[in-house]
């Protein structure tokens, strides 16, 4: 069962060196609270596992990361992430680059302990020249066939973002996709889970196939309203685009970077609320400064 | 709209891209940019209409609807791990974006340069590896130029017919790559050694122009036919159902 838990704790139980998966998908549902605590915390050395968005920009950005295991990494509705762009291009991380599929059949393997998922996503790919160890096994069947034996995608801690949890660490989500957030809990040695809402047990009112999360695999849970700005966080909750434009333009330009650093980044995540609502504040005031002009 | 206006540059490329499933039946008309996510849903609602088509995330709508309009009303789901799923079981024909394509149909949208220090980090392989080998593929490029079209892609994320073929006939008997859709022209791999073939350039276009644009040699079979005009329906489902706000023309300028 899980613990309430605060932002500080889950984070303060997680050491250097550790391999994270991340739940989401590019710039959805992602547990940024969480992900901002850690950029603010000691850790180093991370491998994060993650079909990656400005979770993986930001945590290459504070210098958190050795490894990034993913697809892709983007921001969906602008393409490329630019601060993992640069701790590429500039060889501060490295990377082990699986195909989509690949990566969900290596969680489902973590997922249900097996060691490896045979696949034919992979062949013939440069995957399988850029992924060091990766190997091929073949049908033990009349077919023969020779398929991509993905590894087990195990982490030692998974980090997801919900729209709903009881205080038992039971989670729902309300948009129409559950990405891969259940197989990386169960993929993980231990998980934890924030969420936009908390209620009491027995107050996760919903379809029951919208209870993605069990309490079984979640060792704390925590409440964090706009935890997941400023990506997409279900009904009601779209993406901040507007902001999503400003962490990206800051990103690609170190000294509008170390700006946007010194505002939103500096402080708690309730000083990361508020330095967002007064920059949107600002933003209206900017929109209806430029209506009185006309 | 009633004696319709000339078709533009991208009004012919939503209809070759619609092209792309013809003959399809009932599987997911997969689509990434503007023409090609217009050319599925066009697709559907003349000639190929058992195809399935969502509303860009994880819904299959019941019928097609504008871009970027919500769902309305809907036949089935597709979260991200249904469609992970539905790759592998086939059922679909996915039309994917490249930034690097060579003459075999080998694609890159993972990096430029080298991989390990790449000169410029693009998205990753995502699910090019995995659409290729298990699905029928076509491409969607938006902007025809040597830069795309390359002696050699730095990354494969998607695999050519050499690749394939390499791998033997089992592993490679789902691998099939029908059309590469650009700005300028339409291309296919109907070739006995399965390299690039122009097979129409889009009116206005002169064959001169594709070869110039294009990094390495492409088969060209005597005249080249012009890519097919859309037919005033056509036109009318793209300007008033499907594309009212015209981002087509943010894609592809005339």
């Amino acid at each position: 069962m899980g613990a309430v838990m605060s932002i500080e704790e889950i984070v303060g139980s997680l050491d250097s060196g550790m391999t994270i998966g991340i739940g989401g998908w590019g710039s959805r549902r992602k547990p940024m609270a969480l992900v901002r605590a850690i950029c603010r915390s000691p850790l180093t050395g991370l491998t994060v596992v993650s079909y990656g968005g400005p979770d993986v920009g930001l945590l290459c950005a504070a210098g958190k990361v050795r490894r990034v295991i993913a697809p892709f990494v983007t921001l969906d509705s602008i393409a490329l992430e630019p601060h993992f762009r640069a701790a590429r291009q500039s060889g501060a991380v490295e990377f082990t680059e699986y195909d989509e599929g690949m990566f969900m059949f290596g969680l489902l393997a973590g997922a249900h302990r097996l060691p490896f998922l045979p696949t034919r996503a992979g062949l013939g790919s440069d995957v399988m020249r850029v992924v060091p160890g990766l190997r091929t096994v073949r049908s033990p069947y009349e077919d023969g066939e020779e398929l991509v034996a993905v590894p087990a995608l195990t982490t030692d801690a998974a980090l997801v973002h919900l729209d709903l949890a009881d205080t038992r660490g039971n989670g729902r989500y309300l948009g129409p996709d559950p990405y891969m957030d259940d197989l990386f809990v169960k993929a993980a040695g231990r998980a934890y889970l924030s969420c936009e809402r908390m209620v009491e047990p027995g107050e996760l009112d919903g379809p029951p196939q919208t209870l993605l999360v069990s309490r079984m695999h979640v060792t704390g849970v925590v409440e964090t309203p706009a935890g997941g700005h400023f990506t997409d966080r279900g009904p009601g909750h779209e993406r901040d685009e507007a902001f999503q434009r400003h962490y990206a333009a800051s990103a690609a330009d170190p000294k509008a970077w170390a700006a946007f650093a010194d505002r939103f980044l500096s402080g708690d995540e309730a000083a990361y609320q508020e330095a967002v609502r007064r920059w949107h504040e600002q933003d209206r005031d900017r929109d209806h400064d430029r209506e009185e002009a006309r | 709209m009633s004696g319709s206006s000339a078709a533009t540059r991208a009004e012919i490329c939503v209809v070759a891209c619609a092209e792309a499933w013809r003959g399809d039946g009932e599987v997911l008309a997969a689509a990434m940019g503007t023409c090609s996510v217009l050319g599925a849903r066009l697709a559907r609602l003349t000639f190929e209409p058992d195809l399935l088509t969502t509303d860009g995330g994880a819904l299959l709508t019941a019928e097609p609807v504008a871009l970027g309009a919500p769902a309305g009303a809907v036949e089935g789901w597709l979260p991200f791990r249904e469609h992970l799923w539905l790759v592998q079981n086939g059922r679909r024909h996915v039309m994917m974006g490249a930034s690097q394509i060579d003459r075999h149909g080998n694609t890159n949208i993972s990096a430029i340069g080298d991989w390990a220090r790449p000169k410029s980090q693009l998205l990753g392989v995502r699910g090019a590896p995995g659409n290729t080998i298990a699905n029928p593929t076509s491409y969607w490029i938006p902007r025809h130029s040597t830069r795309v079209f390359v002696p050699e892609v730095d990354v494969v994320s998607g695999v050519g017919f050499d690749r394939a073929a390499a791998l033997g006939p089992r592993a490679s008997r789902f691998h099939g790559l029908r059309r590469v859709v650009t700005d300028l022209a339409v291309l296919d791999f109907g070739t006995p050694d399965r390299s690039m073939r122009l097979v129409s350039v889009h009116p206005g276009v002169e064959v001169e122009r594709v070869v110039a644009a294009t990094g390495f040699e492409l088969v060209i079979e005597g005249e080249v036919s012009e890519t097919r005009q859309p037919s005033d329906e056509e036109l009318r489902l793209i300007r008033e159902v499907l594309d009212p706000k015209g981002l087509r023309g943010r894609e592809v300028r005339a």
